[in-house]
């Protein structure tokens, strides 16, 4: 008996804090559509999540596709498909690692970060202080991160495709001297706007589970030092596990 | 006028205030004093709507606001302006931005105006020339006097203080109370104060409330509270034989 007791009280407390998350993200959204608007505070947030997230997903883009060239030259060349090294690698990275890798990097950077920023800011009660002021903090602090994760992490995908494309052409081509125009024309027949699409898709549902669940655990933040860090880890972790499950549920919708 | 009305809450099975009724009397210092965890904190910030009770009023003007969301409890909080224990300074930014900010986040002001503005309240509060150094930089008085300021500016028809001089020595504590009451008496906002400064808070309250066991036990003018018959609320405000000066000349000791 007291087993099912425990497993209806762990329903019940998901059943919940699924049903505040869902209330935060929808009440932020509609926060934003009224006055004032804060423009300057999502360019603040676009140059945070997107602009200084530029080197570390650049940095990961060029690796992947290198070491997607290097493993792909090897075991193609078994077959004596090389020529399709190209389209291997292009579509590995805009289908699958582009968007998630570039969305973990972006968890790992700017997830965190923001977790620790608003979880810091109701320790010291400053969210209390802006709600005595009338402004409020979903409003003033978790509308702009929504909105800017939800474009920034599509155009670090973005760049993470084309790098990582690049990435595989330096390893495939320059160092393994496979042939140049084989491996564009090779991506040029392969990638269709399906493909594109799809990363795309999957990019824009990345950004706004990291900017989510991230501000979330940071808005409920427990007065402690060690409940910052607990929200911090619960951050990171919960957005990569929902990453990666999303990422499946996606991939078998698109496909 | 603030008014509650049988205002209880409970956090999950602690109850914490059991049927608070308060009075706070309009354009004068009020202090709310009480055992640690005895619920003053909770206390003051269910009159700004930052805790909702579970039962009873809060009642802003004739208005009750203990069930009010969004943008209709925002419309209400504009009378308002507090004073949190360690100021609640924004650290991203600096003291003038700080005081700046409801000026242009709330009244949308720019510029020479709001400069003027910042400036001026810096210096009442005693900050001229600080403007430009972010709170980690500031003393802890030196926060709190920065804090006020970001309170005072807006003009508020009420300011609610939480212990205010928690973490001061006694010397940077009375320059806050000072202040506090130099800047009540000049812009004659209704205060509401939580403070466990016993004996110096009887010196510069107008009115005492006494909350105890989760009501309000006692609620007197400064100089009258202090002739209370009850030994419980005696023993606390007289513990160690310490009262402050204007409260023993008004017991005629």
């Amino acid at each position: 008996m007291e087993g099912i007791a425990r497993i209806g009280r762990f329903t019940i407390d998901l059943t919940e804090q699924m049903g505040r998350m869902m209330l935060f993200v929808l009440s932020s959204f509609a926060w934003l559509t009224r006055p004032p608007f804060r423009f300057y505070q999502i360019v603040k947030q676009l140059n945070f999540i997107g602009y200084k997230s530029t080197f570390v997903v650049v940095l990961t883009a060029v690796f992947t596709g290198m070491v997607l060239a290097l493993q792909g030259y090897y075991t193609l060349r078994k077959f004596g498909s090389e020529a399709v090294l190209g389209s291997a690698v292009a579509l590995s990275i805009i289908r699958e690692l582009g968007p998630v890798l570039a969305a973990l990097m972006v968890t790992a950077r700017a997830g965190s970060a923001m977790t620790a920023e608003i979880g810091i800011m109701r320790i010291t009660e400053q969210i209390d202080a802006l709600d005595t002021m009338a402004i409020n903090p979903l409003q003033y602090l978790i509308g702009p991160k929504l909105v800017a994760s939800l474009i920034a992490v599509p155009l670090l995908v973005a760049l993470f495709d084309v790098v990582g494309i690049y990435g595989g052409y330096v390893v495939g081509v320059q160092l393994l001297n496979g042939n140049e125009g084989a491996y564009w024309s090779s991506i040029e027949s392969a990638v269709e706007w399906k493909d594109v699409y799809g990363g795309i898709l999957k990019s824009i549902s990345f950004g706004l589970l990291i900017s989510w669940v991230c501000c979330y655990k940071g808005f409920h933040t427990k007065h402690s030092a060690e409940g910052l860090g607990t929200a911090t880890t619960e951050a990171v972790v919960l957005s990569a596990v929902l990453i990666l499950v999303w990422d499946y549920f996606l991939t078998s919708v698109l496909l | 006028m603030i008014k509650l009305v049988g205002v209880e809450k409970t956090f999950g099975k602690q109850p914490v205030l059991r049927g608070v009724d308060l009075t706070i009397p309009e354009g004068k210092l009020t202090t709310i004093i009480g055992g640690s965890g005895s619920g003053k904190s909770v206390l003051l910030k269910h009159i700004i709507g930052l805790l909702q009770p579970d039962r009873g009023q809060v009642l802003i003007d004739g208005r009750d606001i203990a069930h009010l969301k969004g943008q209709a409890l925002n419309e209400v909080r504009k009378k308002f302006a507090m004073l949190f224990q360690n100021a609640a300074l924004f650290d991203s930014m600096t003291v003038f931005e700080n005081v700046a900010f409801p000026l242009r986040e709330k009244l949308r002001l720019k510029g020479d105006t709001v400069t003027r503005r910042v400036e001026e309240k810096l210096e009442q509060v005693g900050l001229k020339g600080m403007g430009h150094k972010f709170p980690a930089e500031l003393s802890g008085g030196m926060r709190k006097r920065a804090g006020l300021a970001r309170a005072l500016v807006m003009e508020p028809e009420i300011i609610l203080f939480d212990e205010p001089t928690t973490g001061l020595d006694p010397l940077l504590a009375k320059s806050i109370h000072d202040l506090i009451v130099a800047m009540q008496q000049q812009f004659r906002f209704t205060a509401v104060m939580v403070s466990h400064e016993i004996p110096e808070i009887f010196g510069i309250s107008d009115y005492v409330a006494m909350l105890k066991n989760g009501r309000i036990a006692e609620m007197a003018p400064s100089s009258e509270f202090v002739k209370t018959t009850d030994e419980e609320i005696r023993e606390f405000i007289f513990v160690g034989g310490t009262v402050a000066p204007k409260a023993l000349q008004a017991e005629g000791r």
